[in-house]
């Protein structure tokens, strides 16, 4: 899919085929989707009778109604190549993951033996089916790890190709049928039919198969029709006030004037902007599993972030060293440096950089101290080494405190003093206040101090959180530390609100509470226990890494797990709404000038006063006629790379946005085309098509 | 130099005084008037209660109506068509009984069938259209038991109906939108008849007639006997301005001496046109919270108004070149009464029609191509322009429905108004509700152009003829009731036509306002943010503007081209009709 992300909009491969498209599309059943340009094809092919009634019977000016009906054709095929540009992207991405969707052999386990199996075509799997994949095999269809670990290619759904393991229970469980497993064995439990996976629905998706109109272009859909009809009264009355006027006024001539009123440009354009604002984010990674899903991403007023991976980089990092009274920051250096050697987290290895660069202490190797690490168990919650007989340990700070306790009794030694214990916890207190993680040294008994572990905030977060607040949007950090930890990271990073102790059940509450006022909510989550709100909430975005219920809960999948694209996510779904309305707009307001071409024009043979109308000063009423019905087929065409890019959304506040919107395609919208019906017509009478 | 010595194109810096006067008044009025509204709206006490709350219970009791009972949309709808397809009927036999009925000094006879139902249609409709001289064709107790009566609750219903579509946008979460019997009387009880009772004595003491005695018989300098129609004039008449009904006692309605003699008369006449209209913004800002909302939409009718009263003032004040180059200075004074002159003739003709009250102080149709095309944009815009009372408002909001839903996209977030969504219920329902005007207006007047019984009717060739028609249907569609003269209008096919475009332009803009307050009463009310569209500045206004002129003006471009908009170029080259 990678390859297909460099594809143009003007790409020769996309293009060529939906002009073939474009006249497939002429087919009724597929113009009668949209109420506009099915109208405009009755028009038409209306036309088209009565000319080739004129032909035998030989009517007058045949050259000007044959321009008319090519154009009004015109009007109808540009339309149609909008919608197949629009899907022809689609197609492109389509056809490279039905290449991943090649015929696969499953290895059918019967029972817990994994070398009993028997080879079966991977189509025919079911549901709870468990196979054995093994190094080198293509998972046959999505699943869930119930046994194993092993490393899996998954280029063919993200273009990633860095291998990610899988691995039962947990949150890395689900693997997508179509994948290939490059280490290791696996044991998955089929979870999806045949023509149900993942890869199914995706191919789906971006083809527009599936593709239902969503709430608000439903809406659009309403008002586009309301106003043809309300210029079908327009056009249908203007005979009978004609012949009171002692005039006539040719179909044809009718005909134009109608499909120029009726708002031709949004409604030609309107499905391809709804396939494209998919696209969109197909590109990014992100399948929208409909399109409603990227209407209310437009909508968000909340946004739910989790802290760790988000907000803040993934791993603690010591920032900070604080010895108790007598002892030396040099001291406590060279203890936490020790005990940490050996220590292969982020944050153990943090506090060796920390130690060697801010206090000159180099790294030691552990095998030439003769060293022996103790591990970090969930039971004592500490690690550190023993070595040349004296202990050292770091940890959580009760943890320690409790260490040195019972040490205290093993040996009989003097208790650690009361002033020192308290002196630690003073420390300890404090860093948690600042938004810290406290750990405690201690070194055969005696407390040193404290290692500040700090949570660093990402780059460049908080201009995006302003910015989001710019755009109306409230952001609510998530996290599971304590509510004094949270709201120093909350004030750090600029978020508006935070959940500390955050469990499953109070997130969800939490959706439920912002949605009773009124507010539409988006999160993203990749846990099973995320599921539940994931499912209530407006936008769930679940992260591709996640398990198959996170997966299943979510109405977006972001194939890249990467949670802070929840802000695009909101971004495109806006700008996808604000397409519609500038286009919207900008076909209604085109309208007057199409209406000063025209109705000096029409009847002008019987009140050549209303000639004062004709402020363009065009060449003759054909040449007018003509032009108007040219310049509105044409400015279909001219306007597709707009509705397929999208308009450009800024945070400015919908004030500012709305007034530069309403300058651009309100106002250009009626400029535009007096302009350009003029420049049309001097065209065309230069030409001497008229 | 005098005031009057300054003039631009004929028009005088005194005509646009007044002008301002009349805008100044209307303004201060909004808040006190909207205030009390409220709290009449919302039950609360007011000053009028202690006298007026017995009445209103004693009603509640009569009626068997629980105050409290508060209905859904279509509860409201049905009580509504009831009571006004009640008050039809009644309307309709008054009318055709009269001859046998009390109160009938002239002794007049019944009306006829196909005039009866219009004239049935028309007020009750608070349209107004009257296809009769009033003076010489409807007994008293018609005037005061019918049409008075149609006067007070037609105006009521059409405030009831707007307090409906308010709540739909103040209340959340919720079915109900008001109880439709509550709303009436109360608009009756506690608006309507308090400030009729005290403009009737304005108008008493101006030297309107208020008489139930017979016409009065004089003999004139040439000796002849001259039969002097007078009559209940003062209560009709506070209450044909006040619910902007504009059904005249007299035929020539406000221009007749006793119906409006002179200049502070005829002040209080346009200011009670459009006081309870511009006041109902109010009702709305008070009632969503925010009083900017309720301005931000009067400031959109009063953009639109002043522009009407510009291009009507300016055409009427420069005159006909046809006129100035026989030798007369000055500007329009064809069909006009001497005692208001240029700008209050226009003035109040932009009023009327703006508020769809439909009364006259001079003939629409003698004014010149453009100053008569402002009264005929008004009335197709939908009579939005603070419009009648209640209907007006609600009409305006079906418009804000469209522009919200169009460029409320473009800040990128699904379309809401005052924290409520506008989906595809609503669109749906303000796009019938705004079809059905041009559909009316449009039809009927194509069917009567190319009709030959319908063109005898036409007083006038070309053009103008063709205005007339046009002028007619749209004046009935809109609820308007002023007619542009020259149409004789009383044919079974104009009685007939005329009155089904009044009901369709009437019920058929009600019915789906109403199903949009359902439909809004149970969605939530979003708070606002950053990310919403301001609704309450001068950009939403000038949306407002442009969204009302576009999609209600250009439906009617063709029409207007062939009727007003030619007789003006012709009249420049020098051609009349």
């Amino acid at each position: 899919m990678s390859q297909s992300k460099s594809a143009s909009i003007m790409d020769a491969r996309i293009l060529v085929p939906a002009i073939g498209d474009a006249f497939r599309k002429l087919n009724p059943r597929s113009l009668a989707k949209n109420p506009v340009m099915f109208v405009v094809a009755v028009v038409s092919a209306l036309t088209t009778v009565l000319l080739l009634k004129d032909l035998v019977t030989g009517g007058a000016s045949l050259g000007f109604s044959f321009q008319i009906v090519i154009w009004l054709w015109f009007t109808v095929l540009f339309a149609n190549f909008a919608e197949a540009v629009a899907e022809g992207r689609g197609k492109a991405q389509a056809e490279s993951l039905r290449r991943t969707r090649t015929e696969t052999q499953a290895k059918l386990l019967s029972g817990d033996d994994r070398t009993k199996f028997k080879l079966v075509a991977g189509t025919s799997l079911k549901v709870g089916d468990v196979v054995i994949v093994e190094a080198g095999d293509i998972i046959p269809s999505d699943g869930e790890v119930v046994e194993g670990v092993a490393s899996v290619n998954e280029a063919a759904i993200t273009g990633e190709s860095a291998p990610v393991i899988r691995e039962s229970g947990g949150d890395r469980s689900a693997v997508t049928g179509g994948t290939q497993v490059l280490s290791d064995w696996i044991k998955v439990r089929i979870t999806a039919a045949a023509g149900s996976t993942f890869i199914d629905r995706m191919i789906a998706l971006v083809e527009g198969a599936e593709r239902q109109k969503t709430p608000n272009e439903i809406a659009l859909n309403i008002l586009l029709a309301g106003m043809t009809l309300i210029f079908v009264l327009a056009t249908a009355t203007i005979p009978s006030f004609a012949s009171y006027a002692g005039g006539y006024i040719p179909v044809i001539v009718l005909v134009a004037l109608f499909v120029t009123l009726i708002p031709t440009t949004i409604g030609a354009l309107l499905s391809a902007i709804g396939i494209a604002g998919m696209d969109r984010l197909v590109r990014f990674n992100v399948l929208a599993m409909s399109g409603r899903a990227v209407e209310a991403a437009g909508d968000v007023d909340t946004l739910l972030l989790d802290k760790t991976g988000t907000i803040t980089l993934g791993n603690r990092q010591a920032t900070e060293l604080r010895p108790v009274r007598n002892v030396t920051e040099q001291e406590l250096a060279d203890a936490a440096q020790l005990a940490s050697l050996a220590d292969e987290t982020p944050e153990g290895r943090s506090i060796v950089v920390l130690a060697k660069d801010k206090y000159a202490i180099r790294a030691r190797d552990m095998a030439s101290l003769h060293a022996t690490f103790v591990p970090f168990t969930a039971q004592s919650r500490m690690s550190g080494v023993d070595l040349d007989g004296s202990s050292i340990r770091k940890g959580a700070v009760e943890a320690v405190l409790r260490h040195v306790d019972l040490g205290t009794v093993a040996t009989g030694s003097t208790r650690a003093s009361g002033e020192t214990v308290r002196e630690i916890q003073a420390i300890a207190d404090e860093i948690s206040k600042a938004g810290g993680t406290p750990l405690a040294v201690v070194r055969d008994g005696r407390l040193l101090g404290v290692i500040h572990l700090k949570d660093i905030v990402k780059g460049g977060i908080k201009e995006r959180f302003a910015e989001l607040r710019r755009m109306g949007i409230r952001t609510v950090m998530i996290t599971g530390d304590n509510p004094m930890t949270a709201a120093a990271i909350a004030a750090e990073a600029g978020v508006d609100d935070f959940l500390a102790q955050a469990t499953p059940e109070n997130k969800l509450s939490l959706i439920r509470e912002e949605q009773a006022k009124g507010k539409l909510v988006a999160m993203c989550g990749d846990g099973t226990n995320d599921a539940p709100a994931l499912a209530q909430a407006d936008v769930g975005v679940a992260m591709n890494t996640g398990t198959v219920a996170a997966r299943e809960a979510g109405n977006m999948i972001d194939l890249d797990s990467d949670p802070t694209k929840l802000v695009e996510i909101v971004e495109i779904g806006k700008q996808l709404l604000m397409t519609r309305g500038a286009l919207t707009t900008f076909s209604i307001a085109n309208d007057i000038a199409k209406y000063f071409a025209i109705i000096p024009a029409m009847f002008l043979a019987f009140y050549p006063q209303l000639g004062a109308l004709n402020v363009m000063g065009l060449q003759t009423p054909q040449s007018a006629i003509l032009s108007a019905i040219i310049f509105n087929a044409l400015i279909i065409v001219a306007l597709i790379p707009l509705s397929l890019k999208g308009v450009k959304y800024r945070a400015v506040g919908a004030g500012a946005l709305l007034s530069r919107n309403l300058l651009i395609y309100g106002l250009g919208g009626i400029i535009v085309p007096f302009v350009g019906i003029k420049a049309i017509d001097m065209a065309i009478t230069a030409i001497g098509l008229v | 130099m005098t005031l009057n010595g300054m003039t631009l194109n004929g028009m005088t810096l005194n005509g646009w005084l007044q002008i301002l006067v009349f805008c100044g008044i209307i303004i201060a009025l909004v808040k006190p008037l909207g205030g009390y509204m409220t709290r009449v709206f919302n039950g609360d006490r007011t000053f009028l209660s202690p006298v007026l709350r017995p009445i209103e219970r004693g009603l509640y009791r009569l009626a068997g109506t629980s105050e409290r009972e508060d209905q859904h949309w279509t509860a409201y709808a049905a009580g509504m068509l009831f009571f006004n397809l009640a008050g039809f009927l009644v309307l309709y036999l008054l009318q055709r009984l009269q001859g046998s009925l009390p109160f009938n000094p002239e002794g007049m006879a019944a009306v006829g069938p196909e005039l009866a139902f219009n004239t049935a249609a028309s007020f009750v409709t608070n349209t107004n259209w009257q296809n009769y001289g009033g003076e010489s064709t409807m007994s008293y107790l018609t005037q005061m038991v019918g049409l008075a009566v149609q006067n007070f609750v037609s105006a009521a219903t059409g405030i009831a109906v707007a307090v409906a579509l308010i709540r739909g946008f103040a209340r959340a979460s919720g079915k109900s939108i008001g109880n439709f019997w509550v709303d009436m009387t109360r608009s009756t009880l506690y608006v309507l008849l308090p400030l009729c009772i005290v403009l009737t004595m304005a108008y008493v003491a101006l030297g309107v007639p208020q008489t139930l005695g017979a016409y009065v018989s004089a003999t004139t300098l040439e000796g002849a006997q001259q039969s002097i129609a007078v009559g209940p004039v003062a209560s009709q008449l506070a209450i044909k301005m006040l619910g902007t009904n504009g059904g005249g006692f007299f035929n020539a309605n406000s221009a007749h001496p006793f119906e409006n003699p002179d200049a502070i008369s005829n002040l209080i006449q346009m200011v009670s046109i459009f006081a309870i209209g511009a006041a109902m913004t109010n009702v709305f800002g008070r009632m969503v919270g925010n009083q900017r909302q309720g301005w931000a939409i009067l400031s959109t009718m009063g953009v639109l108004f002043l522009a009407g009263v510009a291009v009507c003032y300016w055409a009427e004040a420069a005159g006909n070149p046809l006129v100035h180059a026989l030798g007369l200075e000055g500007g329009n004074m064809e069909g006009k009464e001497v005692r208001f002159g240029i700008p209050l003739s226009a003035l109040f003709a932009v009023i009327t029609t703006a508020a769809s009250c439909g009364a006259v102080n001079a003939m629409h149709g003698s004014f010149t191509a453009l100053g008569g095309l402002i009264p005929l944009i008004n009335m197709e815009l939908g009579e939005v322009v603070i419009g009648g009372v209640g209907a007006g408002f609600y009409g305006i909001l079906l418009f804000v429905v469209l522009a919200i839903f169009v460029a409320g996209l473009m800040v990128g977030r699904t379309p809401e108004y005052l924290g409520k969504k506008i989906e595809a219920k609503e669109v749906k329902m303000a796009v019938l509700a705004i079809l059905c005007l041009p559909g009316v207006m449009l039809t009927f007047t194509a069917i009567s152009v190319v009709l030959p019984s319908a063109v005898a009717s036409v007083g006038n060739a070309g053009p103008h003829g063709f205005s007339e028609i046009l002028y007619a249907y749209t004046s009935a569609a809109a609820n308007n009731g002023s007619a542009f003269g020259g149409l004789s209008g009383n044919t079974p096919w104009f009685n007939i036509t005329i009155g089904l475009a009044m009901l369709i332009g009437r019920f058929m803009i009600i019915i789906p306002a109403l199903a949009i307050a359902g439909s809004l009463v149970t969605k939530k009310t979003v708070p606002a943010s950053a990310g919403t569209f301001p609704t309450d500045g001068v950009l939403f206004v000038g949306l407002l503007v442009g969204v009302i002129l576009i999609v209600g003006g250009l439906t009617f471009f063709p029409a207007l081209a062939l009727g007003p908009i030619v007789e003006h170029f012709a009249m420049i080259q020098s051609q009349t009709f």
